[in-house]
């Protein structure tokens, strides 16, 4: 007992003792100084400048950024799309794998240019080399730089008093991705494949299997054959079985993985090399690798809070959406270690199996975990992929207990905002914290205001879109499917869990996570468009309303402090932020989610 | 329409560099430094590989230890010569149906016909559960000592050597609190075979 909290513990402690320094180097980063990188990277950050036509000092007003942000993000998807689909003319294809279908390369370039990563394919079966290095691993980068890009734009209409200008998109992602993502991805590649992460372009090699298995006409494993391999014969029950095919190598993937293992964790992307994500052995292997791919996956994150309170020069703001966050992280992660580690009757099946936590197993519900994560090490990735945007997984969802579920869906319907994409996450918490001094504004009968400058209808207007955008995408995309015809053919389990998986679909979809209830068979022309469209209109509507904010405040003059002024720092405001986020998420997701693991929970005590 | 060429050059500049440029001097390195750990971890005794140490596979003969309950997957891999190869995956099961609780009860009845010495005694969770990824190479301490009793019978070996090879097998807690203490299923079974010492 007292090791696992112990674990719970270092996980965060370690996460907050990193973020802090972290959060004080971005902001350096992103408000244009030098950084102790400088003298390496910025002859290159020329080069970039030069070969793509910047010019570094050119000030741009919010709708010049909106469309350089558009700009960038359709043609590096049209890119992908292409990649995708000629896959089996461009080179690194020692797999010779085919092309994807036209409606999987829009379903999976729509995913990693809006940083969700849903993943509708297998990538060591399903994308040559050539696709994952140049396309996604590119996507990975520039999906998340595009997330600090369009925070930091937000935090300059803050800082800047009576301007029209807020940044440069094109320095603004190129240092993000420079100064930020690149150096902390070698890192984190170095350990990854000096752990066992394979990082190489070979193909996929053969191993000989220990005792064969055998197949059936239709390709099927016979469980509980007896395989004689001298007279080449397969034998069920004592009964001989014609046309078996007795398999004697196993499948053994390789290829360029810790170098984007490494960008889609820290990059709260998400999108596994391997089909399994980061439960399969060879992406995250042991608990250093999970140790670093878990902490990767919400650092970033969580340090621009940090960064958003330097930089705006106010420190105890950022540390006041940070601890907001923080809470509310610490809360959902205890249910679900608690629900996961309780397991379930079905399970338990009358103490026939031992699910009790001891110094020689983990216990509890173990269904889609392996055994070096053991509950612990499983329930906090869970707990932070699905608040952090990022969407890895390193155990199967879909196996989770229906509470232990129901937060992880949770988490990506409030909107991906605690601690939440990188930058994304960010800008989405100060849609609802304008929305939080809007309502506390409303109640007290003062004009709003925060960081010392007016809310006016215009701003509230889309804060009010940012925020519900999530909800939008997701019950809407998620009612049509559940009367499409064909929809309940592609669900693994029966009844109300059936139901969950597809509103964890959707979920994952409109909070640009990527996570799945992943028996999910989301490879179909219905659902690679219609969750492909979600991704694309939650990423992209929240981005043209933080914009339209920051081209607004930006051109307000400040006004002053008085003993009148709601407090955004104290811990009032952090109750009542928290209460906002989870009012609206409660109020909208509700119903759905009684339909789903709500109704599972019951009839699994029943 | 400057933005336009610059957001287009943007594209092709970063591919460049995130993706080629970062991913060559990556391998590069892992290559130089850590070939044995970067290209799978293969076990490779006399010119035959047995496997990578990272990846499980379906173990059910008596005489071998068993890992976490099999979910093979034998349709999506082919080798060259067009064979099937075999590969794991997710069960995907919700753990709280009554078609869950039905699939255990087979793994169950399965284990306790295989271990009689263990009567009615629980069984470790991870025995009777499948992994994330279907390719789990470790079981946990207690399902591996579970065993003990057969895989000495079986082998005609006494317990305390079956159990010396377990240890020998095990990674301990980080630090004693970090991590699970596990035990390599497919190193056990090497050494129970004798290919491995």
């Amino acid at each position: 007992m007292m090791s696992a909290v112990l674990q719970y513990i270092a996980f965060l402690v370690i996460l907050v003792v990193l973020a802090v320094p972290l959060g004080k180097y971005s902001a350096d980063v992103m408000d244009g100084n030098r950084v102790f990188l400088s003298p390496i990277l910025s002859p290159v950050e020329k080069l970039i400048y030069k070969l793509t036509g910047v010019r570094k000092d050119e000030e741009m007003t919010w709708k010049t950024y909106l469309i350089c942000v558009l700009y960038f993000f359709f043609i590096g998807m049209a890119f992908l799309f292409v990649f995708q689909m000629l896959q089996d003319k461009l080179p690194f294809n020692p797999q010779n794998i085919d092309p994807m279908s036209w409606h999987l390369s829009f379903n999976t370039a729509a995913s990693f240019a809006t940083n969700t990563n849903w993943q509708a394919y297998s990538g060591e079966g399903q994308l040559s080399y050539f696709s994952q290095f140049m396309g996604l691993t590119t996507q990975n980068f520039v999906s998340a730089a595009t997330g600090i890009a369009v925070l930091y734009a937000l935090v300059r209409a803050f800082v800047r008093v009576k301007k029209t200008t807020i940044g440069n998109f094109w320095v603004d992602m190129t240092r993000a991705t420079l100064y930020i993502l690149l150096p902390l991805s070698i890192i984190v590649t170095i350990v990854l494949f000096s752990q066992g992460v394979v990082q190489n372009f070979a193909p996929g090699q053969t191993a000989h299997l220990v005792e064969p298995v055998a197949a059936d006409s239709e390709g099927n494993w016979i469980e509980g054959a007896k395989i004689d391999l001298n007279t080449h014969t397969v034998t069920v029950h004592g009964k001989k079985v014609d046309d078996a095919a007795i398999i004697t190598d196993q499948f053994v993937p390789m290829g360029p993985g810790a170098s984007q293992i490494a960008i889609k964790q820290l990059g709260t992307n998400g999108g596994g090399f391997m089909g399994v994500n980061s439960a399969h052995p060879l992406e995250d292997p042991n608990v250093l690798t999970n140790l670093i791919e878990c902490i990767a996956l919400l650092l970033i994150p969580a340090a621009l809070c940090f960064s958003f309170g330097l930089s705006i020069k106010n420190k105890k703001q950022g540390k006041a959406i940070f601890a907001a966050m923080f809470i509310m992280l610490v809360v959902f992660l205890g249910i679900i270690a608690y629900n996961e580690q309780a397991a379930t009757p079905q399970l338990a099946h009358d103490n026939a199996v031992n699910i009790a936590m001891t110094d020689d197993q983990a216990g509890g519900n173990m269904e889609g975990k392996e055994a070096r994560f053991g509950i612990a090490q499983s329930a906090t990735w869970a707990a932070f992929t699905t608040a952090a945007s990022n969407g890895s997984v390193n155990s199967m969802h879909d196996s989770y207990t229906p509470l232990g579920g129901l937060v992880t869906m949770l988490q990506m319907q409030l909107g991906e905002v605690i601690f939440g994409g990188v930058g994304c996450g960010l800008y989405g918490m100060l849609g609802f914290a304008l929305l939080t001094v809007f309502i506390a504004g409303l109640m007290v009968g003062r004009t709003p205001e925060f960081l010392c400058k007016k809310i006016e209808p215009y701003e509230m207007k889309w804060a009010v879109l940012v925020c519900l955008a999530t909800p939008i995408g997701i019950l809407v995309a998620s009612g049509i499917a559940a009367v499409w015809p064909d929809v309940a053919q592609s669900l693994n389990n029966a009844g109300a869990h059936g139901f969950s998986e597809m509103l964890y679909a959707y979920s994952s979809a409109g909070g640009n996570n990527g996570s799945a209830f992943a028996g999910f068979n989301a490879n179909t022309p219905f659902l690679n468009v219609s969750i492909g469209l979600t991704m694309i209109f939650v990423r992209l509507l929240p981005i043209i309303g933080i914009l339209a904010i920051a081209g607004s405040m930006v051109q307000k003059k400040k006004i002053a402090v008085t003993a009148g002024t709601l407090s955004t720092t104290n811990s009032m405001f952090v109750f009542l932020l928290i209460f906002v986020v989870l009012l609206v998420g409660a109020l909208n997701f509700f119903p759905a989610l009684s339909l789903g693991p709500i109704a599972e929970y019951f009839s699994m005590i029943m | 329409m400057r933005n336009f060429k610059t957001a287009l050059l943007s594209v092709i500049v970063f591919t460049v560099f995130c993706g080629f440029i970062y991913t060559a001097v990556m391998t590069g390195i892992a290559q130089a430094v850590a070939p044995k750990a970067a290209n799978g971890s293969l076990i490779e005794v006399n010119g035959v590989n047995y496997g990578s140490e990272l990846l499980g596979q379906p173990f059910t003969s008596e005489k071998h230890m068993w890992g976490r309950a099999v979910n093979i997957d034998v349709k999506s891999y082919k080798d060259s010569n067009g064979n099937q190869l075999a590969y794991g995956g997710p069960t995907n099961k919700t753990p709280a149906s009554v078609e869950y609780n039905k699939i255990i009860g087979e793994r169950i009845e399965k284990i306790r016909k295989a271990n009689p010495e263990r009567g009615n005694e629980p069984i470790p969770v991870d025995l009777v559960t499948a992994s994330g990824s279907g390719l789990d190479p470790d079981i946990s301490l207690a399902a591996a000592r579970y065993q003990v009793p057969r895989l000495a019978r079986e082998n005609n070996m006494s317990e305390k050597a079956v159990s010396a090879i377990i240890d020998a097998c095990t990674s301990p807690k980080v630090l004693g609190f970090f991590g699970e203490a596990t035990v390599n299923v497919l190193k056990v079974n090497l050494m129970l075979d004798g290919v491995l010492h």
